[in-house]
Formats: structure tokens, sequence, C-alpha cells
């Protein structure tokens, strides 16, 4: 692991001593997150997003832990001691505004941080391990967010978990028996809302756990850079600390000035107001909506309204939404060019920025959208686009495309020149 | 272990066996199967806890006595904690039923098979549409019953017929009719 210029922990007085003989903790952060690990010198901004995520992690767990002192899952009163966090429980509404928009964030965050990893291809070898552990990270959060928004038992809560588990009822045969054993009845009631409380508990720290292998398996390679090329020498990196403490400080402190915002003035401007209404199985809400982060998807879902041969549409959909996400995981050998970073690749780039990003702002909007024309047109067409952005065009650009030079190495992308590469000690451009 | 007799000492046999079979391995086979026997063997409850609870399923009858409701008008009753429709038809319904064919439709089936004979005139269905679960509109006075008459569910617009088949719209399946039975003359028993 790590590169052998890597500075090395020595404890200083007897304490640390002790404590680096018995359980080598200070030596593990030092050489995680400290000054231990060398990191490229020419990271940019959109490298902030993953310690960010991980701050997110946390507040999620903090606040969460606090509000599950205050409420109960039970279907009689779970609506009634929301509001009670509301109104009664001290500084209870600032925890459970900051828990519900606190998801939002992280979701935020998380976007920002698969949307670096598809421009500057961090899935590539040798960090296809840290993607795959990535994917199964976001799914986790999809769960764990689709849980916790059931927990106020609002008409959104009670619907969402309806129509969400109600996609298992399109799987032939098995479909509604599995329905009904995921909600322990035959529609979201007290079984239901306790085991999503009890899954919505367990999963962050799942999560967490997750992340731990993500991040051990970053520092086996080691992060990549904007160039995608990758380390050579100790002039191309600076230790983590006190560089990019630094430089994640000053993002968290933009985040927070962001997030605190949202808060205090926009508290529920992400979310629903039907939710402030108590759930009622006998009354639909007019227009059932997921939280926005989940919109792209839910369009995909929506987007198969007729049958395809003998499946029926409504199997359609279920299979497409959950094949848009899971072809995540076959990215890095979808994508075969040798170059990492969107910035030597021309034609990977116009894909990007004219063929994915619009097409996810299309799916965005119309699942927000009522299922209505010109929305499920729109939908199908960035459907369409989505598979094939990832299925042909991603294999297809690389194969013909011609990558512009790249740097020699990353002390000369920054610098204009490497010392190194004058001597012509190694001149062949290595990715 | 020197075994220069050429018989076999009862040591010899325990590290070797008679056809190569040592104990040792025999012992650990039996001690990982009966774990794994073990282990399958908690799945089951774990799993089953899962499913409804017996106060759950024992909600899952219901009487509803339908005898004051007029023709045209419809009731939301409760079954399994879903909604759950009770309508009496008009004869004009009934016909506009029975006028299309029925092996034309997405779902076939006609009004007689939705209903109990001798009561064409009631039609019991669960008030879940067969799409996404939301209740569809209709039952209540007032309600838009969409392009057919009978139920319209705004979710993703899904229009049933006077005999709650669908039409049109994203539903696959007719709205499901339960299991009922008249125990009298005005009182069905759902479940
Ligand atoms: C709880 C959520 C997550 C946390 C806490 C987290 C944390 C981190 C951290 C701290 C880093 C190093 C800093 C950086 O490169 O930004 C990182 C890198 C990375 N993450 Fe995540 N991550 C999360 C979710 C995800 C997801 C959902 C994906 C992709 C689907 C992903 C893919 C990656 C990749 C590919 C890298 C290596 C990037 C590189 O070095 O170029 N992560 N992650
Ligand atoms: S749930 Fe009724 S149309 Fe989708």
């Amino acid at each position: 692991m790590s590169f052998p210029w890597a500075r090395q922990y020595e404890p200083k007085n007897g304490l640390t001593k002790f404590l680096d003989e018995k359980l080598p903790l200070p030596r593990l952060v030092y050489g995680a997150i400290g000054a231990g690990y060398p990191v490229p010198r020419n990271l940019s901004y959109m490298w902030n997003f993953g310690v960010l995520a991980g701050f997110c992690l946390v507040l999620q767990i903090v606040t969460g832990v606090v509000l599950a002192m205050h409420y109960a899952p039970n279907a009689l009163v779970a609506f009634g001691t929301t509001e009670h966090i509301m109104r009664d429980v001290n500084w209870g509404w600032m925890m459970r505004y900051a828990h519900a928009n606190g998801a939002s964030f992280f979701f935020i965050v998380v976007y920002l941080h698969i949307f670096r990893g598809f421009f500057y291809s961090s899935y590539k070898a040798p960090r296809e391990m840290i993607w795959l552990l990535g994917v199964v990270i976001f799914l986790l959060m999809m769960a764990t967010a689709f849980m916790g928004y059931v927990l106020p038992w609002g008409q959104m809560s009670f619907w969402g978990a309806k129509v969400i588990t109600g996609l298992f009822g399109a799987i032939p045969i098995v479909g509604e028996p599995i329905q009904v054993w995921l909600l322990g009845g035959f529609a979201p009631d007290n079984a239901a809302l306790n085991r999503f409380f009890s899954l919505h508990f367990l999963l962050p720290f799942v999560i967490a756990g997750v992340v731990i292998l993500h991040i051990w398996a970053l520092h086996i390679p080691g992060s990549s850079n904007p160039t995608g090329v990758e380390i050579k020498t100790e002039a191309d990196t600076v230790p983590f600390h006190p560089y990019y403490t630094a430089k994640d400080g000053f993002g968290l402190g933009i985040f927070l000035l962001l997030f605190c915002t949202m808060v205090f003035f926009l508290p529920n401007y992400l979310g629903h107001p039907d939710n402030y209404i108590e759930a009622n199985p006998l009354s639909t809400p007019a227009h059932i909506v997921p939280e926005w982060y989940f919109w792209p998807f839910y369009a995909i879902l929506r987007a198969f309204t007729v049958d395809f041969f003998f499946v029926p549409a409504k199997l359609m959909g279920v299979l497409a939404m959950f094949a848009a996400i899971l072809v995540w995981f076959f990215l890095p050998w979808l994508d075969k060019s040798p170059v990492r970073s969107g910035h030597y690749r021309p034609l990977f780039r116009k894909f990007f920025w004219f063929g994915l990003i619009p097409t996810m702002a299309v799916l965005f909007y119309c699942g927000g959208a009522p299922a209505e024309e010109p929305f499920v047109m729109l939908s199908q067409l960035a459907t369409a686009y989505y598979f094939l952005h990832f299925l042909v065009i991603l294999p297809l650009v690389s194969s013909i495309e011609k990558p512009e030079p790249l740097p020699y190495s990353i002390t000369e992308a920054v610098l204009g020149s490497d010392k190194k590469a004058v001597l012509g000690e190694n001149t062949t451009p290595a990715v | 272990m020197a075994d220069t007799t050429g018989t076999a000492t009862p040591e010899t046999l325990a590290v070797h066996g008679e056809d190569g079979v040592r104990r040792r391995d025999f012992i650990n086979i039996a001690a990982v199967s009966f774990a794994g026997v073990g282990a399958v063997a908690v799945v089951l409850p774990l799993v089953s806890q899962m499913a409804p609870s017996a106060d759950v399923l024992a909600e899952s009858s219901t009487e509803i006595d339908v005898g004051s409701i007029e023709a045209g008008q419809a009731i939301k009753a409760v079954f399994r904690k879903q909604p759950l429709f009770v309508r009496r038809l008009t004869p004009a319904e009934i016909s506009q039923a029975d006028k299309v064919d029925a092996s034309s439709l997405r779902d076939p089936q006609t009004l007689a098979e939705r209903t109990k004979e001798g009561h064409l005139d009631m039609l019991v269905t669960m008030g879940v549409c067969t799409h996404l679960g939301c209740v569809p509109l209709g039952a209540a006075e007032g309600e838009n019953r969409g392009e057919f008459g009978g139920y319209f569910c705004p979710c993703h617009g899904s229009h049933y017929d006077t005999a709650a088949r669908i039409r049109k719209g994203p539903a696959p399946t007719n709205l499901v009719v339960p299991d009922y039975e008249f125990t009298s003359d005005t009182v069905i028993r759902v479940g």
C-alpha cells in the first residue's frame, strides 16, 4: 500500500508510544488521512465530494439517533410523534429538518461524486473495486432513504411505500407473495412501519462498513486526478495533511453554508405538503411523486407503457429501473479506452456534456412531472439514450477515438515541465 | 509411526483407515454439515417472521350490509386494510358492460363472471388499481369515473369500465374481485 516516500508515523510521547504498541490507531489515521498519505498535487474541487459524503453519513447518523429517541414506529402514533418532535421537543424541529435536508444534501454530494467518476473514468483499472463498492453504497443509500421517508407516516410516506412495494407485484407468479411478505400485510401498516424503522436504523451502519471497504480499496492505488496520469514520483504528490485537510475543510465550509440556508430558511422546499397529512389508506393524493433524488429512475420506470413481446409493460419498467443502476457495475469493462480523464478524450467529452448530462436532466424533470404527454414521450427517448450511452456509445467511442496527447506527469501538467522528463528518463507517456 | 508388522494397530487405523478415509475428515464433514443444516434451519423462522402475523390474518374476512346501496351508488368499505368498492349497477351500466366483446379486452372477463349468480347488479371489487396500487376514483358521488363510466385511477391514468375492467392506461388487469359470498340477500362476507 501507498508509496515508498510516504512519511512514517513517529509516536512522540509516552502515551502515543504506548498506544502505538497496544493499538496503533493513531498510526492508522496518520497513514489514511494524515501526513502519511501522499495524494496527487493537482486534485480539483471535484475530489471534495468523497469527504463531504462521509460528513453527510455522520450527520445523518447523529441526527437520526436523536430523532429515534423521540419517535415511535407505531402506525397509530407515528405521525403524532413526528409532530411532537417538531413542536414539543427542544430543538426537535432543527434535528428533523437537518435530517430530512441532510438526506437531500447527501444525494446531491453523492451524485456529484458519481458524475466526477463518469467524467474522469475513475472506475477504470486499478480502481474497479472502489467503483463497485461505490455502486453498492449507492443502492444501500436508496433503500435507506426510501424507508426513512415512510417513517413520518404522512400521505406521501404511505403511498410511496405502497407504490414502491407494488413494483415487486410486477414480478410474475412470485411477485404478490413477495410484496405481502415485504409488508407483513396486504397494505402498508404497522408491521411494515416497524420493520422499515428497524432497517432504517441499521442500514446506515452497514453503509459505514462498506465505506470503510471503499476507502481501504482507494488507498491501494491512491486517488486518481484530473489528468488521469498516474503518480510517478514524489514530486507528483503532496501529503494529505495539511494540503487536502485544508482543501476539504474549505469545501465543508461552503457545504455547511448551503446546508444551513436550506435548514433554516427553506426547510420544506424539497419536501411535499401532502406529507403533513396523516396517512389515509382510503384516499390517494392526486399526484404521487417520490423524493427528488429518485426522479430520474422513476422516469425510467414510467417510460414503459406498452407490453414488450410477452413481457408486460409494468415488469419492463421495473427491470429497466434496476438495470439503469446495475449497468454501472459493468462500466469498468464497457469503457475500454486506456485514457482516463475526459480532458484528453475529445469524442467522449462531447457525448458526456451533450449526451449523458442533458439526458439525465430530462429524466430528472420528467420523473417529477405528471405522467402525461409530452413527458412520457420525453422519458422514453431519454431512457433509450441512457442505455445507448452506456451499452453502445461508450464501448464504440473508446475504440474509434484518438485521444489528445497526455502530459508526461502530474508535475508537468501543473508546472509546465518536469525535470525528470527533460532529462529523458522516460519519455513514453504512460497512462 | 512405525508399522513394521504390517497389521493395522488401532492408531494407524484411526489415522489412515482401511479405505483411505481419515477419521478427522469424517468428523470435519459431519460437523460442517450439521452446522450447515442448523444455519439453514434458523433462516426459516427469520424469513417467515416477515409474513403477515396472526392478527393481521385474523382481519382477513369482513361482513358488509349491501342492502341500502341504491342503483348507481357505490360504497367504500375496508377489507384487509385496503379499500373495497361495492357498487350497485344501473340497468344502463349493465347493458353497457355486456355490449363489449369480452374477448377483445386486455383481461377478458364478462360482467357475469365478475359477479355472483342472481346478483348481476352487485359489483364487488378491490379499490386498488392493479397498476401500482392507488385508490381509483369513481366510488364516491361526483368523482371522475373515467372514459368508460366505471373507475378512473389518477396516478397514471388507468380507465376502468362499468364492470371495473381495465380499458385504457397502464394497469395490466381488471380490478380484483375478492373471494366473497352472499350470507343473506343483503349481506356479503368478503374473504
Ligand atoms: C456514503 C457514500 C460515500 C462515501 C462516504 C464515499 C467516500 C469516498 C472518499 C472519502 C473518497 C476519496 C475522495 C474522493 O475521491 O472524492 C472516495 C473515492 C471514490 N468514490 Fe466514493 N464515497 C461514497 C459513495 C460513492 C459512490 C456511490 C460511488 C460510485 C457509484 C463512489 C465512487 C468512488 C470512486 C470511483 C472513488 C475513487 C475516485 C478517484 O480517486 O479518482 N463513491 N469515496
Ligand atoms: S396506480 Fe393506477 S394507474 Fe398507476
